[in-house]
């Protein structure tokens, strides 16, 4: 399967919109990946520009969603797509509405980020696990992202499986902080925030295994949520 | 809720998460095509066909213009018998009888398959007489059974309300929709078992299309109706199955539901999506 599905309607002004709808996906893709990317950085290196960054891009992924949402529903009213088509636009309904959460999770990162730094006496290598969690989710939604871009969805049990060593740095992440705030419940309100960091990413992480759910569907019309990975890998060779 | 309302009374949504597909199961097969192929002189125009249409379902048979739908169509009442070149081949069983069997009575058969064509074709009488035309030639004359047939019929083709009071009326003189469906009272009138509707909207404006829709999903609960048509929207709205057909060939037949969303094969998916050039 390939970009192919998408042109080659007889109606050009057909495949104009879709392939319309499709980069703006790409272009807020883009921007919620760079907004991770950011607050990240802004988490570790206390940059405070950055953060505030990270929240004014909020605004324009929440603009795109709009949008996006808006020409779907124009493409479904007036063209009444069937088949690939009508999966590719329901697909991306949903698609927007997870890049939107995960774009609100990074902006919580950025917050965190904000309030730490006035408070936190940098000590980075707490946060080792922090930042390699953090490239996870960013690789799992990048190449949750490739997916779609390239609609080929050989490697979503990949990036799906990621999840579970996501989930395991976030429980070590909590072990962690429990164990500082015993230590000293004078850090407690900052752990708290770090923990607000950690649950956003774990939910990033999440966001993005919907999106490959919701591609499975779009590519195979075969409706894969709610499965462990196991039951999705033995579909995918199926 | 309460968290122990919602322990010890799980909800029973069974009837809501039914699968939409057990609606169009088949359930008894009413018109078995196998094997057919059909030469109009030298030219074939359907290819070894194989299908089966449920009993009390509609069918649709889509497909771009000159793929034969209209010819396997008018294979099911024998119309094709009309044109001189045609030969036949294969076999189409009705109620497991196939009606190409030599002993078939041909117009016998016309009674059991009533079909409508694209433009509607009243008779310039009455509408009265219209609809009592079929039983008329099978001799029927009594003036209650004509009268009790002649409104159930309009009953069932929705158009007894419009034309209770003008039944002495002649038919010509109603609108295109409304003969479209005086002539779907008409067929039903002599109680076929199988409607077969050629393009029965395509020269109606969008009310009368969707009243004629709305008829057909009516007439399903009586009758077993297969339907061409070109409008893929109507297909879809109508149709417990649909079959696709190009170049004389049944390329992919399935639920509707199924075939709109996800088609199994690539020319199915590239008509439906308006892909073909």
């Amino acid at each position: 399967m390939d970009n192919s599905k998408i042109g080659h309607h007889i109606s050009g002004q057909f495949n104009k919109e879709l392939e319309d709808v499709r980069n703006k996906v790409l272009t807020m893709g883009g921007l919620v990946e760079q907004q991770i990317e950011l607050a990240v950085t802004a988490f570790s290196t206390g940059d405070l520009e950055m953060a505030e960054l990270v929240i004014k891009q909020d605004n324009q992924v929440d603009a795109l969603e709009m949008a996006i949402d808006q020409e779907c529903m124009q493409i479904l009213a007036l063209r009444q797509p069937a088949a690939f088509d009508l999966r590719l636009l329901i697909t991306i309904i949903k698609v927007v509405n997870d890049l939107e959460r995960v774009g609100d999770m990074a902006e919580r990162v950025a917050e965190m980020a904000i309030q730490l730094s006035g408070a936190d006496n940098k000590q980075h290598d707490q946060y080792f696990e922090l930042e390699h969690m953090a490239e996870l989710v960013q690789e799992m939604l990048h190449g949750a992202l490739d997916v779609f871009a390239r609609m080929n969805i050989e490697d979503v049990t990949t990036i799906t499986g990621l999840d579970a060593n996501v989930d395991r740095e976030y429980g070590s992440i909590i072990r962690q902080l429990i164990t500082k705030m015993m230590e000293d419940p004078r850090n407690i309100t900052r752990m708290l925030d770090v923990l607000w960091i950690a649950r956003s990413l774990e939910r990033i992480g999440d966001h993005a295994c919907n999106i490959c759910e919701h591609l499975v569907y779009m590519v195979k019309g075969e409706d894969v949520r709610h499965l462990t990975q196991e039951e999705l890998e033995k579909k995918m060779k199926g | 809720m309460t968290a122990h309302h919602t322990r010890t009374h799980a909800i029973d949504m069974s009837s809501v998460l039914r699968d939409q597909k057990t609606n169009t199961e088949p359930n008894e097969t009413c018109i078995k095509v196998e094997n057919l192929n059909l030469f109009y002189g030298e030219k074939q125009a359907l290819h070894n066909v194989n299908m089966e249409m449920p009993k009390k379902k509609v069918t649709a048979y889509i497909g771009p213009s000159g793929c034969g739908k209209s010819t396997l169509l008018r294979c099911i009442n024998r119309m094709n018998d009309l044109v001189d070149s045609a030969t036949i081949e294969g076999k189409i069983l009705l109620d497991n009888e196939n009606i190409y069997d030599k002993s078939v009575n041909v117009a016998a058969l016309r009674r059991r398959v009533g079909m409508v064509f694209q433009k509607p074709n009243p008779f310039p009488k009455s509408i009265f007489e219209n609809v009592a035309y079929g039983l008329r030639i099978q001799g029927i004359n009594d003036k209650r059974i004509l009268e009790e047939t002649v409104e159930n019929s309009l009953r069932g083709a929705a158009l007894w309300d419009e034309m209770k009071d003008r039944l002495n009326d002649n038919a010509l003189g109603i609108s295109g929709g409304q003969q479209q469906r005086l002539v779907i009272a008409r067929a039903i009138a002599i109680e076929p078992e199988v409607l077969l509707l050629d393009e029965p909207a395509s020269a109606l404006d969008p009310i009368s299309t969707l009243k004629i829709e709305e008829l057909i999903n009516e007439l399903k609960e009586k009758y077993t109706i297969v339907i061409v048509t070109h409008n893929m929207q109507q297909a879809a709205r109508v149709s417990d199955l649909t079959a696709f057909m190009f170049m004389g060939e049944l390329i992919e037949m399935g639920a509707t539901s199924e075939l709109f969303t996800n088609p199994q094969k690539k020319q199915t998916e590239d008509y439906i999506t308006g892909r073909y050039g």
